[in-house]
């Protein structure tokens, strides 16, 4: 199989006050299509900034993220977002599920973003639902839900869309043994049931046995 | 717009108390704002229909009103010969030389306080003239005597004015004999007796305050006013559209509640926008993480814009609903006001316009659109990194 | 004092909630003075009235007239000083929307009974002098630039006729309390004309200022005055002049109500800004209150903590919208023609109301979210999240 993720050259750091605090150097990494990436390290080791710039909500200052083809990095803000909308699924830490929303209407919001009709949308999400095991849950409020279920909902959301990478940032970070153990089993499923090319930041290592392929990040700099 | 409605609305609901406080203060402020509107027009309004644009009013140009008017008897007489002029079966003109005079009465509820009634001395056709005055109460004044009738709205707010007191002025005592009503019209808030009696009583014989003639037709205006012009002896007189005439009497008084009024809106409108402003930035900064999840799953900087923009306007939009429809309730009020246009008390009740309407929706609008910018430009910036990491 | 602190600490984290709250009270507070000032610069001629002078009109309504003749019965009646007397003029200057007093005076008499209006001795004498001259007031003069020897010209209604009159003096108002817009000529001027053209009504007056010695007395001569007349064709009423001026804005009693409705409303505005801000603060603070009782803080620890907060943003608000009421005030006079509201100050009493809303508002603005804290047990506190 081919490679899904280029990530060539890529440097990135911030800036507080005047002073520059590099984040990674001159990181390449190549993710093949229908893998199941674990990424770990240390707080502050760069791994969440690498993962956002895998999913467009980050840009790097040198170097170039290329998915499926596109040059990410080249892209503007609005065709960014367009971008992220048809490829990318999140998962985070904290579920962010909208509170005011119901699972349902959580997991149909990314199709708001696409031509899809009411009654396809419906489709969709039931069907995401039910691959996460929360059919019976769909009218609930998230404050309604488990821990593990929020998380689950957050990944109908990211499948919903049928996107083309996953990105997972600490999914299991707030969560008990058995949830995670819960959640991790779903993200290995989907990865190989359904072939999503998965990549998952996590400093768990239990998370990340459940990983084909593990790289370790230390001071922006790939092991 | 791609954010739902709903995600809006039910945000309103989670926060409540604040929603309701925000919607609140704009409820307040259009209020006051459609309020004081509705009195201004509802002064014009009942003015309006005071004057009827068949008949023709003559006054002396400088004058500022009726009670400062004097046209005197030769001058009468030219007018009425005037070819405009229609005339009933007999070939009498159908026309009224009216004295306008002012008269003080004590008003009910006021403990001594006293205000400027309108007495007015009529010739017999002027109610054909003005065919909405009618007696409901008591009989209809004898011509040749010192009696008279009382308008519904007198009757009701001053004391002695009630059919069958009498009323000393002019150096006699005034028997009312029957009270009028003139359909919510300035005529409600006025005295009619004989004008020849009135002459009489305040030694103003052969003098008239104004002169009323209806039109042969009512496209007449621009001759009547030609033939003004043209004579040498009308010079110093002005015609006007009876309806004309009237609006102009309440000019001042509209204009000048009506300009206090916006002025007054404008800086508590201040207000209104600095409340809906302080509770949308804090919609913003409660709702970060939400904002940077919308943005991370592909909408757009403008949908969160135009989602923050409409959750403001809508705030005002509702306080706008709540408030005309308290100030809708305004209409079943009659209020009573000296106008400057005729020195004398006017009764009048607020009137809601559809223009009043669309402007305090406008300037709901504007205040939701003013609030809710700078908030809303700001939620529309965040960078989505910093956003979802202000989640921990 | 640490509590004092923390306050302080507290109103500064939301800079930018604080600064516009604070906005928010002293907007309302300039519309609250502002309307204060309109209430009061309505009452203004009640307010500068003299307890010295009486006013004598026609029973019937200030429009009749009245006898020239009267003069002198009322002057021998004990206790008056000097009687005077003037016309209600009118007419048109430029056109009808140009108004201030115009009226025909007693000028002799009426110099003395209205010593608030200070005119130096040469002008006083040239204007004496002069049959067709008129005074003028300093803000009057300002508006419309008069200066000595200028002619005005008038269009009389209520005098029909064409008027000409000479500015020969310029009078200064005592105080701010004193109206500077009117315009005074001589009685006997337009009576002259009168007599030629109307002589119906030569020697008649508008009304009688009658300067008495006692203002105690005022009842007694008025009861007098009035007697005199009593059964004749032109009866009297006579009243003090504050009596006489509070008459005059009685009709308009529909006006200050609406004014005085509207400073209420926005001091309700005040508290709705003021309590969301309050509101606001508390609920995202609710965590931090539950920590505060853990560690032994009471409950009037947090009462003073927020009602604290709230008096600090209020105090802030009201005293920059009092500080600003004063140029607003100043450009709103600048603005409008100065006859609309002749006399237009703030009063220390605005000032002293103004000051006392913003306190009761920041009170009750604290009372809620006060209440909320109170109530809230340190476990649902603890476990709150915003």
């Amino acid at each position: 199989m081919g490679s899904l993720i280029e990530v060539k050259n890529v440097s990135k750091s911030y800036w507080r006050d005047s002073f520059e605090i590099p984040v990674l150097n001159n990181i390449s990494l190549s993710v093949a299509e229908g893998e199941f990436l674990g990424l770990m390290g240390p707080s502050g080791s760069g791994k969440t900034t690498l993962l956002n710039l895998i999913a467009g909500i980050d840009r790097p200052n040198k170097g170039s993220v290329v998915v499926g083809g596109t040059d990410i990095t080249s892209l503007n803000e609005s065709q960014l977002a367009k971008w992220r909308s048809n490829h990318v699924g999140f998962i985070f830490q904290f579920y962010n599920l909208i509170p005011v929303l119901t699972a349902f209407e959580n997991v149909e919001l990314p199709l708001l973003l696409t031509p899809l009709s009411k009654k396809e949308r419906r489709q969709h999400v039931e069907t995401a639902l039910s691959v996460v095991g929360l059919a019976d849950r769909m009218h609930h409020y998230p404050k309604q839900l488990s821990g593990g279920q929020e998380q689950r909902v957050a990944i109908a959301r990211a499948i919903v869309t049928d996107p083309t990478i996953l990105v997972a940032d600490e999914p299991t970070g707030d969560l008990d043994k058995k949830s995670a153990e819960e959640i991790l089993t779903l993200l290995e499923r989907l990865n190989t049931e359904f072939k999503k090319t998965i990549v998952m930041v996590t400093h768990d290592p239990r998370a990340a046995e459940k990983a084909h392929l593990v790289r370790h990040l230390d001071k922006g700099e790939l092991q | 717009m791609k954010i739902p409605l709903k995600y809006i609305l039910r945000n309103f609901w989670s926060r409540r108390l604040t929603t309701a406080i925000t919607i609140g203060g704009i409820a307040l402020v259009v209020f006051v704002f459609v309020a004081v509107l509705m009195l201004s027009s509802g002064i014009r309004k009942t003015l309006v229909a005071t004057g009827s644009n068949d008949n023709i009013i003559v006054t002396r140009k400088a004058a500022n009103g009726e009670i400062s008017s004097i046209i005197l008897n030769d001058t009468y007489n030219i007018i009425l010969s005037l070819p405009q002029v229609a005339r009933d079966a007999t070939g009498a003109p159908l026309a009224t030389g009216d004295v306008v005079v002012v008269i003080n009465l004590p008003k009910i509820g006021t403990k001594g306080g006293i205000s400027n009634v309108t007495v007015r001395g009529v010739s017999p056709p002027a109610f054909q003239l003005r065919p909405n005055v009618k007696v409901v109460e008591g009989k209809m004044f004898t011509w040749g005597s010192r009696e008279i009738i009382v308008g519904s709205s007198i009757a009701k707010r001053f004391e002695g004015a009630q059919v069958g007191s009498t009323v000393k002025f002019g150096g006699d005592a005034w028997t009312i004999v029957g009270r009028f009503e003139a359909g919510g019209t300035g005529f409600d808030s006025e005295m009619w007796g004989d004008v020849a009696q009135l002459q009489d009583a305040f030694a103003r014989q052969g003098a008239y305050s104004t002169v009323t003639f209806r039109m042969t037709s009512p496209d007449q205006v621009e001759t009547v006013k030609q033939a003004f012009e043209a004579d040498n002896r009308l010079q110093q007189f002005e015609a006007k559209t009876e309806q004309q005439f009237f609006e102009e009497m309440s000019q001042f008084m509209s204009i000048f509640i009506g300009a206090l009024g916006v002025f007054i809106t404008i800086f508590f409108s201040v207000g209104a926008i600095i409340g809906a402003m302080i509770t949308m930035y804090a919609a913003v900064a409660n709702r970060t993480v939400e904002i940077g999840t919308l943005r991370a799953l592909g909408f757009q900087r403008r949908s969160v814009l135009a989602a923050f923009l409409t959750e403001s306007i809508l705030i005002s939009l509702i306080g706008a609903a709540i408030g005309v429809f308290l100030a809708s309730w305004l209409q079943l009020l009659t209020v009573s006001t000296l106008n400057f246009g005729s020195f004398s008390e006017l009764e009048f009740s607020f009137a809601l316009t559809p223009e009043i309407v669309i402007s305090a929706l406008l300037f709901a609008v504007l205040m939701g659109f003013t609030g809710g910018f700078l908030p809303s430009v700001r939620a529309a910036r965040l960078n989505i990194v910093n956003a979802l990491r202000s989640a921990s | 004092m640490r509590v004092l602190k923390l306050m302080l600490k507290n109103a500064l984290r939301h800079k930018l909630r604080t600064m516009l709250t604070i906005l928010g009270i002293s907007v309302a507070v300039v519309a609250f003075s502002f309307l204060r000032t309109v209430v009061t610069a309505w009452y203004a001629g009640v307010e500068a009235s003299s307890p010295n002078r009486l006013i004598t009109r026609n029973a019937v309504s200030f429009i009749f007239p009245l006898p020239l003749a009267y003069r002198d019965q009322i002057a021998r009646i004990e206790g008056v000083e000097t009687v005077t007397f003037m016309n209600w003029f009118q007419g048109v200057y430029i056109d009808k929307n140009q108004f201030f007093p115009r009226m025909a005076v007693d000028a002799q008499t009426a110099l003395d009974a209205y010593p608030e209006f200070l005119v130096p001795p040469d002008q006083r004498e040239t204007f004496l002098k002069e049959r067709n001259a008129c005074i003028v007031g300093a803000d009057l003069a300002q508006q419309y630039n008069f200066k000595i020897g200028d002619v005005i010209p008038i269009e009389g209604d209520i005098y029909p006729g064409k008027w000409e009159f000479v500015v020969r003096a310029i009078y200064q108002p005592r105080d701010k309390t004193v109206d500077g817009t009117q315009m005074w000529f001589h009685w006997q001027y337009l009576d002259e004309r009168m007599r030629q053209e109307m002589p119906g009504r030569a020697g008649k007056v508008g009304w009688y200022v009658i300067r008495i010695k006692n203002p105690a007395e005022a009842g007694r001569i008025s009861e007098q005055v009035d007697a005199l007349f009593k059964n004749s064709r032109a009866e009297t009423k006579t009243e003090t002049e504050a009596a006489f001026q509070q008459g005059f804005i009685q009709g308009t009693g529909l006006i200050i109500q609406l004014l005085n409705f509207l400073s209420f409303v926005i001091i309700g505005i005040i508290m709705l800004v003021l309590g969301n801000t309050m509101i606001m603060s508390a609920r995202e603070r609710t965590k931090e209150y539950a920590v505060l009782k853990t560690l032994g803080f009471s409950a009037g620890h947090l009462t003073a903590l927020i009602a604290g907060e709230s008096l600090i943003i209020s105090i802030i608000g009201a005293t920059l919208g009092l500080l600003l009421s004063y140029p607003v005030v100043d450009l709103f006079s600048l603005m409008v023609p100065k006859s609309w509201f002749p006399i237009f100050y703030i009063e220390p009493e605005t000032i002293v109301l103004g000051a006392t809303a913003a306190l009761v508002v920041a009170i009750a603005a604290a009372l809620f979210p006060i209440q909320r804290a109170l109530r809230t047990s340190i476990v649902e506190g603890l476990r709150f999240v915003g």
